[in-house]
């Protein structure tokens, strides 16, 4: 096994007294797709605030290429290759479409992903460039948030709960995109409370409860009976 | 005819007006940052030019290539060095800590240049005039400045809607952990938006120098102007600062016209109108 591209050793996080994780192990490989699931509070969502620096944690809980990274600003992570699709999509509401996707590539980083290949994809990002990015429907709005996070060319995305609060058909759109996207050897950590759409992407599975990771293993290779104990605590 | 005149006149001070106004209001936009000391700054830049001017022996118009990049690093080093350790959920620290900026720049100023009124002399071009149609004569300096104004706003808009820089602005001051997430540096970006600032608090300080005598007390007034002009407009809305100026200045003038110590209370009593019909000013952006 190579080395992972991303691992936290013993994360744990705090909001003021109160503890949000516990000593979380978790390893993304280069290429590799892993879903997070969990039930509401379980720690997906500070997991990744963790990872992606918003959180601020002792260095060597998170490594990152071989680097310690756990103690940077999130700017400075992103400029490492780390980029997020946050959950509730937060698109910047004084840009329009257009400049929320250009935006995002704002770094510079080289890749394949640009402006053309994004409105490729979504082509209904392309038709409404220019109007205000919050005066999309819900899933367009999603594929913006998408979208701002592929410009940076990343080379490990986070996508938090991509189909909260959006229709199934959207949904189902969102999901058959996926392959495309992380195909090109792009990592991915995928954070889902629906453990169907999570394990039909994901090749590796970990499962959150109460801040502590209650399960791991091969997609392929969980019973439903061991996701659910793990998911509920029954 | 001495009507139109102080309209006239009224509306070319509305542009230095503007020019107090549009770094106050580019960076409440951008960082919900009131900037008490503003007004101080403006005096600062005043006293920067005097200096120059004397030391270099040069036209004030000159010394505008010093000023605007010297208060652009004095807005860059403060923002990085003091004011973004205040800013966060509670919108006092940085009230409290430009406050005592305010009564630090005033008392330096005291201290280096004295309480004495002075003035910068621009020569020849103070007294020069063009006639227009109609009989009236308007002053070629105040007109300058009335264009530069414009063209600083101007320009500010084209920043903040159309370029790199202002797209940033707008992404950090729409969701600050959002902006780090794909990469931008909100110390640094708050930074530069206070450079932006005091380079035309840089301008604006020179021009008032010019146009009239000044002393280290008189920041706190400026910072009104540039208040009411702010609010008179709309928050958020350049334009509407330029005109939010204009009116101010029309007012001023137009008080002056009926009784020469009307002419400050003219201009709070068109603030207080503009407040009472319309609190949100005449043409908001930010809600």
């Amino acid at each position: 096994m190579p080395d992972p591209l991303l691992s936290t050793k013993g994360l744990d996080a705090h909001y003021g007294d109160f503890q949000a994780l516990f000593g979380v192990d978790i390893n993304v490989h280069p290429g590799e797709v892993i879903a997070i699931i969990g039930s509401n509070g379980a720690g997906k969502t500070t997991l990744m605030r963790s990872i992606t620096g918003l959180l601020s944690n002792a260095p060597d809980m998170v490594t990152y290429r071989g680097d310690a990274v756990g103690g940077l600003r999130a700017d400075l992570i992103a400029r490492k290759g780390i980029a997020m699709v946050p959950e509730g999509r937060q698109l910047f509401q004084s840009l329009s479409v257009e400049e929320n996707l250009v935006i995002g590539g704002q770094m510079g980083r080289k890749g394949s992903w640009d402006l053309q290949k994004i409105f490729e994809l979504f082509p209904i990002l392309k038709e409404r460039r220019s109007v205000p990015a919050t005066a999309l429907s819900g899933g367009q709005q999603q594929m913006v948030a998408m979208g701002r996070a592929l410009m940076s060319n990343p080379d490990l995305i986070l996508f938090d709960e991509i189909s909260l609060g959006l229709a199934p058909i959207i949904i189902k759109s969102i999901y058959d995109a996926l392959p495309d996207i992380i195909g090109d050897g792009m990592s991915a950590i995928i954070v889902e409370q629906d453990i169907a759409k999570a394990l039909s992407v994901a090749r590796r599975v970990y499962c959150m409860q109460e801040g502590r990771i209650s399960l791991e293993g091969r997609s392929n290779e969980l019973s439903r009976e061991q996701i659910s104990a793990a998911y509920f605590g029954v | 005819m001495d009507w139109i005149n102080a309209i006239v006149q009224g509306v070319l001070l509305g542009g230095l007006y503007a020019l107090f106004a549009a770094g106050l209001s580019l960076i409440f936009g951008v960082m919900r940052l009131v900037n008490i000391a503003h007004g101080d700054f403006i005096v600062l830049a005043a006293f920067l030019g005097l200096s120059l001017t004397t030391a270099l022996g040069v036209n004030p118009l000159t010394v505008l290539l010093f000023v605007v990049p010297i208060m652009a690093g004095i807005g860059y080093v403060l923002q990085r060095g003091v004011l973004n350790q205040t800013l966060g959920d509670d919108i006092l620290p940085p009230l409290l800590v430009t406050f005592g900026l305010s009564i630090i720049i005033q008392n330096g100023l005291l201290e280096i240049y004295s309480a004495d009124p002075q003035k910068m002399n621009a020569g020849a071009l103070e007294t020069a005039s063009v006639a227009v149609p109609g009989g009236l004569h308007i002053g070629v300096l105040p007109l300058l400045m009335f264009v530069v104004a414009v063209a600083v706003i101007a320009g500010l808009q084209w920043i903040f809607y159309r370029s790199a820089l202002g797209r940033a602005f707008r992404a950090v001051s729409d969701k600050q952990d959002i902006a780090q997430l794909i990469g931008l540096n909100k110390a640094h970006v708050f930074g530069l938006a206070m450079a932006l600032s005091l380079a035309v608090v840089g301008i604006a300080g020179v021009f008032l120098g010019i146009r009239t005598s000044f002393d280290p007390s008189i920041g706190p007034g400026r910072l009104i102007f540039g208040f009411e002009a702010v609010i008179i407009g709309g928050l958020g809305n350049l334009w509407g600062t330029l005109i939010g100026g204009i009116i101010l200045g029309v007012s001023q003038n137009i008080g002056a016209q009926i009784n020469p110590g009307w002419q400050l209370l003219a201009g709070h009593i068109a603030f207080l109108i503009v407040l009472a019909v319309k609190p949100r000013g005449l043409f908001p952006r930010i809600d």
